[in-house]
């Protein structure tokens, strides 16, 4: 016992101690010292002001001023998008400007752009405009002139008519007649004009209804798509001309062109005033163009320098919005004269902030000190892990199940080798193993180059578990060799196997077995065995066995780390009453099934496990016969039955009754209650952290809570021990799917002596082994393990129902966009920003008015894992604007 | 299949009911419209929203603010979780979508005509009109000079044809014959809304017929009490009462006979549902109607909530979000105009 109390500490093992301080900050210095601490952030500040909604604080104009300022850094980086530029991502050194100064330089940029995208705009239409009249000219010129040269034609044909025949004489001319006479006569008129295509239909539709169908409607696709100036989207036109008659129905359908943003071009009848007004147009436009580049140049140039400076700007506001957000959360003393913030801070950090104080105080050449002071609360503390690139997949994975209590046992310590194990058990192939190792160490080798930049929602996860990734590759090569599959082909590496057939062409090897001739094989499992009779019954029963080995250990483990927790939080009851009895209970059972186990696998006995187990509850009195397998089995049995039967009650009632004498010990005789001290009563303002809790003891709710927990660890030593078996599961199979794979796809098409079967049975072959087995059963036994730890392992000690420590910081304030990249995912990846956008909405609601940082963790979690688990669609389907 | 949606009604309807349940909790809380209320400027109503679910749509909008822009980009929210349920829709539940702009369908038509006819500018009515109420060919309204033409022009290709049968004479357009027309459109449509609802049956005509019967009722009273003091006839007035609801038809007989305000109290106080409305109010007082009416709408909107399989919801999650626009218009302009002292007149509280 005194050897493990004096254990050393682990970082990892329990979070970090934190304090609560108060800071009282000088008006003068606040800001200061704000940036400072976020620079360093390592504090985590409390919001005062919960109950004042955000309009009401003090800094909500400087607030304000920030939203707006990055309202045109939105606009500036939208321009250059739109222009196609690329912001430079380098952030040129410049001296920082202050905030005025960049408010009113933006606003000149913005002003400026405005004007430049106003005149480029207008340009834009009058050349959109003499482009339509271009090609209105053109087309409707060639309906008019094709009329033309029909009559010509058809004066050519009559003359040739002369000569072939007379009849269709007179039916020339007076096709001549009604062609000629109406457009030369004032009753025939037309309209001529451009209107985008998706509309032609309909606008026929009521041109011909407007005119009771007294109408000729000519339409011709334009040649060059037009950019529509607002949307700057390329639309497809249509040149029509409409001939008709009467003054009415010109206004009619002047009307109706109107209606439908057809813009309408007078085109003169004569050719020689076509070609004229052709000519004119076209130099128009070519001035009209170069005015129009020079104009886009001008503009890109600008944009050029914007871009050069957004990010450092972008990244300068989001730090000034932060440190006036954080302001916003500290309250003024009645002076008005200092700002008084509280929060949690880890207890290593306490010089290093008031080294940081201390500067700010310096800096802005303020009288008065920063007075930073240790205060207590009733609160409970957040939990703080110090992680590093390789623990933090890990702790991640914790995390993802519940934020540890304060210096709670954390379970990410063993999940380190316990998770990439378990997942090895499940994935034992040293062939796909090297597969993933080689994808771990790429990921690891470009882990500079990977994590500057912004990644994919899918490269991203892999990218964060690529850690994970590399130990868990390790271990199914490890367990690979030992269950000797290499893309599930056996391999003698360890020497020569120790069986051989029975007759030289091995014809009985499944129906009969083997014969062995040597020493076991040296490593694993003996490749010759593959394919015989005796593969799967000695493959299943070590795989199980070893399942409810490791199982019963990890358990041990979890039960054991609840140890340590109560000896930490000097919870001597949970020790005597908990503790012991489970332990006593698992291992009396399974702990001993574990014992047999070991024991069989020792002595080679052929005693029958199951029945021993069975007829130990059954009739544990009578004797074992064949299956006894050592002396005095019949009475130790005996022993652990009753102890297991003692353990029930001794977890379900002790505890209960002692912890209400206990209550009421506390309270013998204090008929009056507890009276505060007077320090505590003068020291607890309003909206400080020390709020008073008051200790209510219900004794049905304590022990229907106990008898819950009881319960639920009786059967869960049974229900946990057999979920284990998923171990073995699991590793059954995908040795035999990757052997389905082999067999059936590699070695049938190898039969044929055919290159192209060949190729093809490859290339299945290569792709089952990359997606069915490599992808989708590396994410199945992932979630198994993650199965195992959280539920079968994790349940045994882990309260989990801490809340995590977000110091305020301009690191993560400024990484805020690509923390939420989750998002990204393939399928609804154009969603991102909206969606990005709607969990900063959530988070900043949350923590201006409505709730706790620990309720917002707690749905942060909660929608982490919607999207983690696929039900993202439903939360996407929330989202505002889905573009359709 | 009364009683039996419960089996079935989650094949097709359940992802939309689950999406519109969701919008419902997006709604703005009394909490909300506290906070609202107290704003200054419209900047600050800016802010407030921009932690609501509308902040996306108004978070690039450049600060000198606009009632106008501000009530834009609701709508603009407003449409476009709309047009997303009627993508995911299947029938019948689309058409029953559809059903539900029919009325601003109706509202357009009556203001592009009304407004060419005082001659203003088609695109500049055009943006006024309601998102949701559009059609193609909506433009064109502005060509017809009678109601036959109107009809032959235009709407034969609309939702709306069918409502036009009673409407149809050579009569040149007027503003009486226009407002003749809405009503009598409206009560078309009402009509065939209430007989589509039936048709589906279940919980949806349930509630559906208590809710248009709501509405008929509501214009009904509305009718009257606009055509007092009018040259419409006691026969016309009869005639633009939809023929279903409370009232109907009894009700109907003793409205068309009113003659001021007070009778018509008198009329609507012998039905127990409507009692409490007029109760609030003093006698000869008609200001206050519409926001009782509303109120009581609003109720009856939000208590169709609390059943669950059936298509009312999608119905009142469009009202109940229109009103929600409306009260935003309402603070927007107090706030605007700075009349913060009349800001409760006309907000209805959701929730």
């Amino acid at each position: 016992m005194e050897m493990l109390k004096n254990l050393p500490e682990m970082d990892l093992m329990r979070s970090e101690k934190m304090t609560f301080v108060q800071l009282i900050i000088p008006v003068e210095s606040a800001h200061r010292a704000i940036s400072y601490l976020g620079e360093l952030g390592l504090l985590q500040f409390r919001d005062l002001n919960e109950d004042k909604s955000p309009f009401q604080r003090t800094f909500v104009n400087q607030v304000k001023r920030c939203a707006e300022m990055s309202r045109k850094l939105r606009f500036f980086k939208d321009q250059i998008h739109k222009a196609g530029l690329l912001s430079s991502a380098l952030p040129t050194m410049q001296p920082d400007v202050d905030l005025e100064a960049l408010e009113i330089q933006l606003a000149d940029h913005e002003h400026e752009l405005i004007e430049m995208n106003a005149n480029s705009e207008k340009l834009q239409q009058t050349y959109n405009e003499l482009l339509e009249f271009k090609m209105v000219l053109q087309k409707a010129g060639d309906f008019l002139l094709s009329g033309k040269s029909y009559e010509t034609s058809d004066g050519r044909e009559l003359d040739e008519n002369v000569y072939s025949s007379d009849y269709p004489d007179s039916v020339s001319l007076l096709e001549q007649a009604t062609q000629s006479g109406p457009s030369n006569s004032s009753g025939l008129r037309f309209i001529s004009g451009i209107i985008p295509k998706s509309k032609v239909l309909l606008f026929e539709r009521m041109l011909f209804r407007a005119t009771r169908g007294n109408l000729l409607f000519n339409q011709a696709t334009a040649d060059d798509l037009i950019m529509d100036p607002v949307t700057s989207e390329m639309v497809e036109k249509t040149v029509f001309v409409v001939f008709f008659s009467g003054e009415q129905a010109k206004t009619k359908i002047l009307k109706i062109c109107e209606a439908f943003g057809a813009s309408c071009y007078p085109v003169p009848e004569d050719i020689t005033k076509q070609n004229q007004i052709t000519q004119e147009v076209l130099s128009r436009l070519s001035e009209l163009e170069t005015t129009l580049d020079v104009g886009i140049r001008h503009r890109n140039a600008a944009l050029h320098s914007i871009g050069f400076r957004l990010t450092v700007w972008i990244n300068m506001v989001k730090r000034e919005k932060a440190v006036f957000d954080t302001l916003n959360m500290l309250n003024f003393d009645v002076t008005k004269k200092c700002l008084v913030g509280e929060g949690w801070c880890p207890i290593f950090a306490k010089p290093q902030i008031q080294e940081s104080l201390q500067r700010a105080t310096f800096d802005s050449n303020s009288q008065v000190g920063i007075i930073f002071h240790v205060m207590d609360s009733v609160e409970a503390p957040p939990t703080y892990f110090r992680t590093n690139d390789f623990t933090n997949a890990y702790q991640e994975i914790v995390d993802a199940y519940g934020v540890a209590k304060y210096q709670e046992a954390n379970p990410a310590v063993y999940t380190v080798i316990t998770f990439p194990f378990l997942f090895a058990v499940m994935f034992g192939d040293w062939g796909h193993g090297i597969c993933l190792l080689i994808g771990a160490l790429v990921l690891i080798a470009r882990e500079g180059k990977l994590s500057t930049q912004k990644l994919g929602s899918f490269m991203e996860m892999l990218f964060g578990g690529r850690y994970v990734l590399l130990l868990m590759s390790l271990f199914s090569i490890y367990c690979g060799l030992i269950y000797n599959e290499f893309f599930s082909v056996p391999y003698h590496i360890f020497g020569q196997s120790a069986y051989r057939c029975r007759d030289p062409n091995c014809s009985d090897a499944y129906t009969i077995g083997l014969i062995k001739y040597r020493d076991a094989y040296a490593f694993g499992v003996d490749p010759s065995w593959r394919g015989s009779r005796s593969e799967l019954p000695f493959l299943n029963s070590l795989k199980m066995k070893m399942s409810i080995l490791f199982g019963i250990a990890q358990m041990n483990l979890g039960i054991m780390l609840s140890y340590f927790n109560s000896i930490f939080f000097n919870n001597s009851l949970d020790i005597r009453y908990q503790f012991i009895p489970q332990m006593i209970f698992l291992n009396s059972l399974f702990g001993y099934l574990s014992l047999l186990i070991i024991i069989k696998w020792c002595t080679g006995s052929q005693a029958d496990l199951y029945h021993v187990m069975i007829y130990m509850f059954l009739s544990p009195f009578d004797d074992l016969g064949e299956n006894e397998l050592f002396w005095g089995q019949r009475p130790l049995q005996i022993l652990l039955l009753f102890s297991a039967l003692v353990a029930v009650p001794w977890m379900l009632f002790p505890k209960p009754f002692i912890l209400k004498r206990l209550h009421a010990e506390r309270f013998q005789g204090r008929a009056y209650g507890i009276l505060r001290s007077s320090e505590m009563d003068t020291d607890s303002e309003p909206g400080s952290a020390r709020h008073q809790h008051e200790e209510e003891f219900n004794f049905s709710e304590v022990f229907v809570h106990q008898m819950i927990h009881s319960i639920e660890f009786v059967l869960g030593s049974v229900s946990n021990t057999a979920s284990y078996l998923r171990l073995w599961a699991l590793s059954l199979a995908h040795s035999e799917l990757s052997t389905v794979f082999y067999e059936k796809v590699l070695l049938l098409a190898w039969g044929y002596d055919n290159i192209l079967i060949r190729i093809v049975g490859l290339a299945v072959f290569a792709f089952a082994t990359a997606f069915i087995l490599l992808m989708m059963e590396t994410l199945s036994a992932f979630l198994h393990a993650l199965r195992l730890h959280w539920v079968e392992f994790q349940n045994k000690f882990y309260q989990g129902d801490g809340y995590k420590f977000k110091p305020f910081s301009f690191a993560a304030v400024l990484a805020d966009d690509e923390d939420y990249n989750v998002f990204t995912f393939g399928t609804f990846g154009f969603l991102a920003p909206e969606a990005v956008d709607l969990l900063n909405r959530v988070q900043r609601v949350m923590h201006s008015n409505v709730m706790t940082p620990k309720s917002m963790d707690v749905v942060f979690k909660r929608v982490n894992f919607a999207i983690q688990k696929g039900v993202a669609a439903q939360l996407v389907a929330r989202l505002p604007s889905i573009s359709m | 299949m009364y009683g039996f949606e419960a089996m079935t009604f989650n094949i097709h309807g359940g992802y939309l009911e689950a999406i519109v349940r969701g919008h419902r909790s997006g709604l703005l809380t009394a909490a909300d419209y506290n906070n609202l209320c107290q704003c200054e400027t419209l900047d600050d109503i800016k802010m407030h929203l921009s932690a609501t679910e509308y902040g996306p749509y108004l978070q690039n909008e450049p600060s000198p603010l606009h009632t106008t822009t501000i009530v834009e980009k609701c709508t603009l929210k407003l449409v476009d979780e709309y047009k997303h349920m009627l993508c995911q829709a299947t029938e019948p539940l689309s058409t029953f979508l559809q059903y539900i702009t029919y009325g601003h369908m109706i509202d357009n038509v009556v203001l592009i005509v009304t407004g060419t006819l005082h001659e203003r500018d088609v695109q500049e009515l055009l943006e006024k009109c309601h998102p949701l109420g559009m059609f193609d060919s909506i433009a064109t309204l502005a060509v017809a000079q009678n109601m036959r033409e109107l009809y032959r022009l235009v709407l034969v290709d609309t939702p709306l044809a069918p409502y036009f049968s009673e409407c149809i004479t050579s009569e040149d357009l007027d503003d009486m014959n226009i407002e003749i027309m809405r009503n009598t459109l409206y009560k078309a449509y009402l009509e065939d809304f209430y007989q589509f609802c039936q048709k589906l049956g279940g919980a949806t005509a349930e509630i559906m017929s208590d809710l248009l019967a709501f509405e008929a009722d509501r214009r009904a009273v509305n009718i009257t009490i606009n055509s007092i003091g009018t040259e419409l006839t006691r026969e016309d007035r009869r005639k633009l009462y939809s023929s279903f609801g409370l009232l109907y038809p009894y009700g109907h007989e003793e409205l068309a006979v009113c003659e001021d305000i007070d009778q018509v109290r008198g009329v609507m106080e012998k039905y127990p549902a409507y009692q409490h409305i007029f109760g609030k109010l003093s006698y000869g007082e008609s200001q206050m109607l519409d926001k009782a009416f509303y109120e009581e709408e609003v109720k009856r909107l939000c208590l169709s909530f609390e059943q669950q399989f059936h298509y009312g919801v999608f119905f009142a999650y469009m009202r109940l979000r229109e009103q929600e626009i409306r009260n935003l218009m309402w603070i927007s302009e107090c706030v605007a105009q700075n009349q913060k002292s009349r800001v409760h007149d006309s907000v209805v509280f959701i929730f």
